[in-house]
C-alpha cells in the first residue's frame, strides 16, 4: 500500500517536471526568444553539469549553509527563549508586542544599510538578515504557544506541587512545542529565502553571490541552473524540517486526524 | 472534623453587571475515609465547591478546613483528578504517572517503582509506554487515577471523572474506584450528577440545587458494598434521592401543604 503510494507520487513529481521542461523546450524551439534571454534546457543543463564538477556548486554551499544554520540556531535559541518569557509576562508581552508588529513586516533587506554600518562586510551580513527573517516567526508562534497552553496541565502541575522554573520547562516549553515545530518550519522557509537575498546584497560568496556573478557575466543559463540548486536544496531542507515536526507531534502523542 | 466547612460562599463580581453567587452559606463536615458524593444539575456550584477544597478558589466569606487548617492553596495532599483526565499528552503512561513524585525528594529508581506499582494497580501494566491519546477514555481515567494515587495524598477530589465515558465503561470504572478506595483508605469527594452513581459510590449524598448554589440536603447510604445495582435496598435510597430533586411525580402537593 505505502509502496504504491510512494510509487504514485514519484510518478506525479516526475510528470509535472517533464511537462514543464517540454514547455520550456518548446518555446526555446519556436526560436522566438534570445538565447541569451531565455537559456534552453540543455544549456542550463550543462551549467548545473559544470558547476557540480569544477566544485563551484559545492564551494558556495558549504558557505551558504554554515551562513544559514548560524543564523538560524540564533534565531531559534533568541525566538524560543524571549517567546517562553514573554509568552508567561502577558503584561510585558503587552508593550513589547506593537513593536513587534511594526518591525515584523519590514523586509530584513530594509535593515542592509544599517546592517553593513553595524556587522560590517563577509558573512556577518547575510548571517543577521537569516537571524531577522527567521526570529519572528519564531518569537510570534512560541508567544501564542505559551498563551494556548490548556490551563487544566498548569493545575494539574500545581496540584501535584511542581513550581517555577521546572513548570516551564516541563509542562509549558512541551505543551506548545506543537506550535514553536509550526514556527520553526515557518522560520526556514523565510530564512532560506532572505539567505539568498542577503548574498545577492552583500556578500563575496554563497547561493545569492553565484547568481549575481552569473548573471554579471552575462550567463543567463548558470543564473537558472543557481536558481534551480537553490529550490532543490530549500526544498530539502523544508522535508526535513517537516520530518522533524512530524516526528515531535508523533513523540507528543497528537495526532493529525485528532485525538479519539 | 477533617474536613469541615464553615458557612462557605463563592461569589463572583462582574464589571457593571452586579454578582453571582456559585455557591450560598455551605456548612458540610466529612470524616476521614468517607466517600462523599456531590450530586446536582448543572450550576448547582458541586466544582465550586470541589475547587474550594481543593484550594484551587478561595471562599469569598467562610472557610474550608482540613485538619483544622484553612485550605489556601493547592496541595500534593488532595489530589484533582478531572473529567477530562488533565494527563500529559506528550509523556507516557509512566512518565505521566511520575509527574506527581518528581517534586517529591525522591531518587529515580524509587520513583520508577512507585510508577510501575501503581499502574500495575489500575492494570494497565502493558500500556504504560503507550502515549494517552493511543488509549481509551476509560483506560485514561485509569492512567489519572494512578498518577493521583501515586503520590499518597489523603483526599481524591474527582469532578465528573466518568462523565465522558459510556454507560458500560462507567459501570466497571465505578467498580475501580471503590475497590481503590477501599484498599487505599482515601477519603474521597466525588462530583456528579448521576443519581445511580452517587447511590452506588457513596457513604452520603450532597445534594445541591443551583440558582444559588446551595447544599438542600445530605442523604446517607446506609447499605454494605459492594452495592447491588437492581437491588430493592438500592431501588428505595434511588427514588428517595429522585424525590429530593422532585424529580418524582407523586406526592408533590406535600410540599404545598
Amino acid at each position: 500500500m505505502i509502496r504504491m503510494e510512494i510509487l504514485k507520487k514519484t510518478l506525479k513529481v516526475v510528470i509535472s517536471i517533464s511537462v514543464l521542461v517540454s514547455i520550456w523546450q518548446f518555446a526555446v524551439l519556436t526560436g522566438r526568444y534570445e538565447p541569451s534571454l531565455l537559456p534552453s534546457p540543455t544549456k542550463v543543463f550543462e551549467a548545473m553539469t559544470e558547476l557540480i564538477k569544477d566544485g563551484t556548486l559545492l564551494t558556495h554551499f558549504r558557505v551558504s549553509l554554515t551562513r544559514f544554520f548560524i543564523g538560524y540556531l540564533v534565531a531559534i535559541f533568541a525566538g524560543i527563549t524571549l517567546g517562553l518569557l514573554l509568552g508567561w509576562n502577558k503584561s510585558v508581552w503587552s508593550f513589547i508586542e506593537p513593536v513587534v508588529q511594526v518591525l515584523r513586516p519590514v523586509s530584513p533587506i530594509a535593515w542592509f544599510p544599517f546592517i553593513v554600518l553595524w556587522f560590517g562586510i563577509g558573512d556577518a551580513p547575510a548571517i543577521v538578515i537569516i537571524f531577522i527573517a527567521g526570529f519572528f516567526p519564531i518569537l510570534l508562534s512560541t508567544v501564542s504557544g505559551v498563551g494556548n497552553v490548556d490551563p487544566i496541565y498548569l493545575k494539574v502541575a500545581d496540584n501535584f506541587g511542581i513550581r517555577q522554573p521546572q513548570m516551564l520547562f516541563k509542562i509549558i516549553l512541551p505543551a506548545a512545542f506543537p506550535l514553536i515545530a509550526n514556527g520553526l518550519h515557518l522560520a526556514l522557509g523565510s530564512a532560506w529565502v532572505f539567505l539568498v537575498a542577503g548574498e545577492m546584497v552583500g556578500a563575496q560568496s554563497g547561493l545569492g553571490y553565484l547568481i549575481i556573478d552569473a548573471r554579471n557575466s552575462l550567463r543567463s543559463d548558470l543564473v537558472l541552473a543557481g536558481i534551480i540548486f537553490i529550490g532543490a536544496l530549500g526544498l530539502l531542507l523544508d522535508r526535513l524540517i517537516k520530518l522533524l515536526e512530524t516526528g515531535i507531534e508523533k513523540q507528543w502523542g497528537i495526532s493529525r486526524r485528532g485525538r479519539n | 472534623m477533617y474536613i469541615s466547612i464553615e458557612g462557605a460562599s463563592r461569589e463572583y463580581f462582574f464589571k457593571g453587571r452586579g454578582r453571582t453567587v456559585a455557591l450560598e452559606k455551605v456548612n458540610l463536615e466529612i470524616k476521614k475515609g468517607e466517600f462523599i458524593c456531590l450530586l446536582g444539575p448543572s450550576g448547582c456550584g458541586k466544582t465550586t465547591l470541589l475547587n474550594l477544597i481543593a484550594g484551587f478558589d478561595r471562599p469569598t466569606t467562610g472557610f474550608v478546613k482540613i485538619n483544622g487548617e484553612i485550605a489556601a492553596k493547592p496541595s500534593v495532599n488532595r489530589i484533582t483528578i478531572f473529567q477530562n483526565y488533565g494527563l500529559l499528552p506528550w509523556r507516557t503512561v509512566l512518565r505521566n504517572v511520575e509527574l506527581g513524585l518528581e517534586s517529591k525528594k525522591i531518587d529515580k529508581k524509587k520513583r520508577l517503582q512507585i510508577a510501575e506499582e501503581y499502574i500495575e494497580l489500575v492494570g494497565l501494566s502493558a500500556y504504560k509506554k503507550h502515549h494517552p491519546a493511543q488509549l481509551s477514555g476509560g483506560m485514561q481515567q485509569r492512567v489519572a487515577l494512578a498518577r493521583a494515587l501515586a503520590v499518597d495524598p489523603e483526599i481524591l477530589l474527582m469532578d465528573e471523572p466518568l462523565g465522558a465515558l459510556d454507560a458500560m465503561t462507567r459501570m466497571s470504572m465505578q467498580d475501580e474506584i471503590e475497590r481503590l478506595w477501599q484498599e487505599k483508605k482515601k477519603t474521597i469527594i466525588f462530583v456528579t450528577h448521576d443519581i445511580e452513581e452517587a447511590v452506588f459510590l457513596a457513604d452520603r449524598i450532597v445534594i445541591m440545587t443551583p440558582s444559588p448554589g446551595k447544599v438542600k440536603s445530605v442523604v446517607e447510604v446506609p447499605l454494605a458494598r459492594k452495592r447491588d445495582r437492581t437491588g430493592s435496598d438500592f431501588l428505595k435510597i434511588r427514588d428517595r434521592v429522585f424525590a429530593e430533586f422532585e424529580l418524582k411525580p407523586r406526592d408533590m402537593t406535600e410540599y404545598y401543604l
